[in-house]
């Protein structure tokens, strides 16, 4: 583990972030530069019994138009993990075409796309398209879609995709433990759908030269390599060595940069037939209609407890909506990144989990910031709390009485995973003495002073990050690995390229990356650069998302600089006419142990490129090493959350007052960098429980589709934040002993904040039992009328 | 967005004469810009007002402020503050400070959205519009949602508004949009006071008649007890049900009344 790297220092990307001299996607143009507009369905659910582009294709500069039909020889956008339904049979896996064919299934559903001169001309002759759609029934609502004849894909006869069950053996068990139980709690609820809104909407832009048949692909991805692999090997089948895929600066992407999307494929095939460069860019309006969304699930979950308030199961039956089309991880989000944390941070024994997937005519449903683990954690903690007020029960004291201990790592949940480390007692404690419990009281009482009623929420999650290993995925259903690499590149005067798998797009990997080689290494981190996002550059990676990047990729940062630093002592042993066994590293200066001999990183370097005197049969030249690091387990951070609100009586407003973070990520390679990535996950989570409202009309039609109507998170919306993560008990299996923390403050918040408006409204004589998320004003309000 | 021909004339003259055939006029832009971006208008020509200096400014007449139809947002929430802070405060919380810097009274006042604010100071103040041709009693201007007195080719130039003696807006923001899911102008003359309501009807900015009466006697919050807004011909929508609304009319006006001043 690297030491005294703790320091806070600026972030390097900010200086072309703030300045506006960032370079995304959509600043790059290239000599003679086509554009290309998407035609998208305007109905949730028809066929396609025309599509006449005679009148488009003559309009100015016009070059090329492309529908369904242009792409039937090709492959579709795979799901990147096959799940199996309870049965044993494999899931429905309906083919995702580059363009629809046949059917639109979604309001926004590409049926076409225009290439023209300029993107207004392009704009010009997509409005000019005749296309002719008989409409039928929008498959809206999950329940309905489950029980009625009318398909979003009619070649599976279903609209269930699987119908999972975690762990199935369990579920006796789990339904006996219920059974008998002193006291069961039962709550529905629904997990919100969210929109991930980047702030740099997708862009893709796809170059072809025939000399070599090579493509280039810039495009805004959260992992370039995957992106190609799945071009390559699933949809247009170009060669890997044949298609280049960058991704420079990514303005934000929350999950929904994660995927494959099908105006990658159609850019790729524009610039290959017209032999020009070809670039799309998202409007807004395309953002919300064709983003990955993310959440949306219905669930109904029961916690069987005994008379002393020891949790015996937790049993859930959910509902979740993949929308249209199986994006590339939609089913893996609500199935192993989800079901598998359902014992929460307990020692429930028992654990059942049935999960179904659902077809629906919306857009597509995919990991979103948290991905599965919000989901199970607004579940038990939203039930937990529930089972407390029922019981009379502090709501801190029922979770501790059932926290796993500190001396029983490692733990085998009953959700079938490993906890590796950690300390749940441990944060409640320091987020009891930060957010001032003590307090409360007298601060509630000055709330109703002034006519306004004061909630205290808590909450206690765990989730799993750092995903991979690629054994266990891949014993879950997973198709790909999920590994990562990095390659430490000495250049012979002594500075250092590092090319890592993990895509920075917030994360402030440059920053933070070349601290732990500059530490290892003894060096000025000053003299290292991080190169990413470029398939061509760097050697391989599965990207950022999961809160990988800094556990899998900055472990494989670890591996190389080890490589590194072994064959450097070879140099120096040779250099210094001793044995590389007896060299030492330390403060940059390799030195023969027990004496003042000394050579520095700068001159090993050197020597390593101008190997006039090498010992060539034992020593290569250079000096550049590259690792693959696949971990042995997922990373397990937890946290203890408080928040308190207050709500206004009249009117139904929250106001969230206080917020307490306190989170275990492990080890902390760089604070302020971790402290932001709470920030803006609390700003999301908080923005899913009090805001962010992505509503469909029973015909399909989105009706939140702009920031008039979904409401984002502003800053006036969020209190200041307590954020501490002084509780770390370091990863056991990694070697940077780090979490990841990119997550967390979305799947720790919204449970929080809704405990504390519930607990607001029986403070102030309202005893409702709960409300779905967001808690608008209107529907705090509307409860309020009720009870 | 469709091309366009644009003109900026420098005068309300020249302004007029442009406003011949498919000429749509463009004040701050705040709502045409996007409009046309979404490519849901299609103008052969724009006239800008921006650049008409005298429908700039804010002045004293006749014992009330008139203020000229191009002044933009932020320049009401400054140089209204000492005169007529109510009104000063309202035009400080459209929006963000981009959009206070470019939108214009008159613009807001035209476009008349049933969720504006302009439109409740103007009623409630019993302001009136100054167009190209004529004067118009905010009374008779407003007409229903998106719905004005205003004729084809006609500018406002100005909003006259009489000063009250005790006046407060309170706006309820929609929490997406932030412009008012209600917002409720309440403006304490000698003869009266006058109640506008912003957001909620389905027929645009109105007079509560009943609160009106009540506060007319007593300017007192305890004047409206048992005085309900009428929910039916209020909107109903994902931000609120017409019942909200009707129940966030009669909590802001009680709001208005204890924080007049």
């Amino acid at each position: 583990m690297p030491k005294d790297i703790n320091e806070v220092v600026g972030r390097r990307e900010d200086a072309r972030f703030l300045t506006g001299t960032g370079r995304y996607t959509d600043d790059i143009t290239q000599h003679n530069q086509a554009a290309a507009v998407f035609a998208r369905s305007p109905i949730a659910n028809g066929i396609i019994r025309k599509i006449d582009v005679s009148a488009a294709e003559a309009m100015p500069g016009v070059l090329a138009i492309f529908t369904g039909e242009d792409f039937t020889e090709v492959g579709g956008n795979p799901a990147g993990w096959m799940i199996n339904s309870r049965d044993g049979s494999p899931m429905h896996e309906p083919k995702r075409p580059v363009l629809a064919h046949g059917k639109v299934r979604h309001v926004g559903d590409a049926y076409a796309a225009v290439i023209a001169e300029t993107p207004e001309q392009a704009q010009d002759a997509m409005e000019a398209i005749d296309a002719d759609f008989e409409e039928l029934p929008a498959i809206v609502d999950m329940a309905a879609a489950l029980s009625g004849d009318d398909y979003v894909h009619d070649e599976i006869g279903t609209n269930q995709c699987f119908d999972w069950g975690w762990i199935e053996d369990n579920r006796a068990a789990t339904d006996a433990a219920i059974q008998g139980a002193h006291h069961v709690t039962t709550l529905e609820l629904v997990n919100n759908r969210l929109v991930p809104n980047a702030m740099e909407p997708r862009c893709s832009m796809a170059s072809y030269h025939p000399a070599t048949e090579e493509y280039v692909l810039h495009t805004t991805s959260q992992n370039p390599h995957l992106t190609r692999l799945l071009i390559s090997a699933f949809v247009l089948g170009i060669p890997e060595n044949k298609l280049t895929v960058i991704a420079p600066d990514v303005g934000g992407g929350f999950g929904s940069k994660i995927y494959h999307y099908g105006e990658e494929a159609l850019v790729l095939a524009a610039a290959k037939k017209l032999g020009r460069p070809v670039k799309w860019t998202a409007d807004r309006t395309e953002a919300f209609l064709t983003d990955a969304h993310g959440r949306d699930h219905v669930t109904k979950i029961e916690l069987a407890l005994d008379a002393e308030g020891n949790f015996l199961a937790f049993r859930t039956e959910t509902m979740a909506n993949v929308g249209a089309y199986l994006s590339n991880f939609s089913t893996a989000t609500p199935t192993f990144l989800h079901g598998t944390l359902m014992a929460g941070n307990y020692t429930v024994p028992n654990v059942y989990v049935n999960v179904k997937a659902v077809f629906t005519n919306t857009a597509p449903v995919d990991a979103y910031r948290g991905a599965g683990r919000p989901e199970a954690t607004y579940s038990i903690e939203r039930v937990i709390d529930k089972a407390a007020r029922e019981l009379g029960m502090d709501p801190i004291t029922l979770r501790r009485q059932n926290f796993v201990k500190p001396d029983q790592y490692p733990f085998a949940s009953a959700a079938g995973l490993e906890y590796d480390s950690g300390n749940y007692d441990a944060l409640m404690d320091r987020m009891e003495e930060i957010a001032d419990l003590g307090g409360f009281t007298a601060r509630r009482a000055a709330s109703e002073a002034k006519g306004m009623w004061r909630g205290l929420g808590i909450n206690a999650y765990i989730e799993a990050c750092g995903i991979a290993p690629s054994n266990l995925v891949g014993v879950l259903g997973s198709r790909v690995g999920l590994y990562d690499a990095a390659t430490v590149r000495v250049n012979a005067t002594g500075n250092l390229s590092v090319m890592v798998g993990a895509h920075s797009h917030g994360q402030g990997h440059e920053t933070a990356f070349p601290d732990i080689v500059a530490d290892m290494l003894g060096i000025n981190a000053a003299s290292i650069d991080i190169v990413h996002g470029d398939t061509s550059k760097i050697p391989f990676g599965m990207g950022t998302y999961g809160s990988r990047s800094l556990a899998v990729c900055g472990s494989a940062v670890v591996r190389a600089t080890e490589k590194i630093i072994v064959k450097a002592k070879k140099i120096a042993a040779h250099m210094l006419e001793a044995s590389d066994l007896d060299i030492e590293l330390k403060d940059g200066v390799f030195s023969v142990a027990g004496t003042n001999s000394s050579v520095s990183f700068g001159e090993v370097a050197l020597k390593a490129y101008i190997p006039h005197d090498f010992p060539i049969t034992e020593i290569e030249p250079g000096l550049e090493e590259t690792a693959f690091y696949d971990p042995a387990n997922f990373t397990y951070p937890s946290g203890a959350y408080c928040c308190e609100v207050e709500v206004d009586p009249e009117t139904g407003k929250v106001s969230v007052e206080r917020f307490t973070a306190v989170d275990d990520f492990g080890n902390v390679i760089n604070p302020m960098i971790v402290t932001g990535q709470v920030h803006g996950g609390l700003g999301q989570g908080i923005g899913q429980a009090l805001l962010e409202h992505t509503t469909y009309d029973e015909n399909g039609q989105l009706l939140s589709a702009s920031y008039m109507d979904y409401t984002m998170p502003r800053a006036d919306d969020l209190p200041f934040f307590h954020v501490d993560h002084s509780q770390g008990t370091p990863c056991t299996h990694n070697p940077l002993g780090v979490k990841g923390c990119g997550e967390a403050g979305a799947i720790g918040s919204p449970p929080t904040v809704v405990n504390a408006v519930i607990d607001a409204l029986n403070s102030g004589g309202k005893p409702v039992t709960h409300l779905d998320m967001p808690l608008t004003p209107h529907r705090v309000w509307s409860a309020m009328q009720t009870v | 967005m469709y091309a366009f021909e644009l003109e900026r004339p420098g005068s309300v003259a020249d302004a007029v004469a442009a406003l011949g055939g498919e000429a749509q006029p463009l004040g701050g832009g705040q709502t045409l810009i996007p409009t046309l971006k979404a490519r849901l208008a299609m103008p052969e020509k724009l006239v800008s007002l921006t650049g008409i200096a005298e429908m700039k400014g804010i002045s004293s007449e006749g014992g009330g402020l008139r203020i000229g139809g191009a002044t933009c947002h932020a320049d009401v929430a400054s140089g209204t503050l000492a005169s007529y802070p109510a009104l000063a405060g309202l035009a400080a919380q459209i929006g963000d400070p981009a959009v206070r810097n470019r939108g214009t009274i008159g613009g807001s006042v035209a476009n008349n959205d049933p969720s504006a604010c302009y439109p409740a100071a103007a009623l409630a103040s019993g302001a009136t519009i100054i167009t190209s041709t004529r004067e118009v009693a905010a009374d008779e201007f407003f007409r229903g949602m998106f719905d004005t007195a205003l004729e084809d080719g006609e500018i406002i130039t100005g909003v006259r508004f009489p000063v009250p003696q005790r006046a407060s807006y309170q706006k309820f923001a929609q929490p997406a949009s932030r412009f008012a899911l209600v917002g409720v102008f309440v403006a304490q003359f000698a003869e009266g006071v006058r109640v506008a309501v912003t957001g909620a009807s389905g027929d645009g900015v109105f007079r509560w008649a009943e609160a009106e009466a009540a506060l007319s006697s007593n300017f007192a919050p305890e004047a409206l007890d048992g005085v309900t807004a009428d929910a039916s011909g209020m909107i109903s929508d994902l931000h609120g049900s017409a019942a909200y609304r009707a129940h966030l009319t009669a909590v802001l006006t009680r709001r208005a009344v204890s924080q007049a001043h």
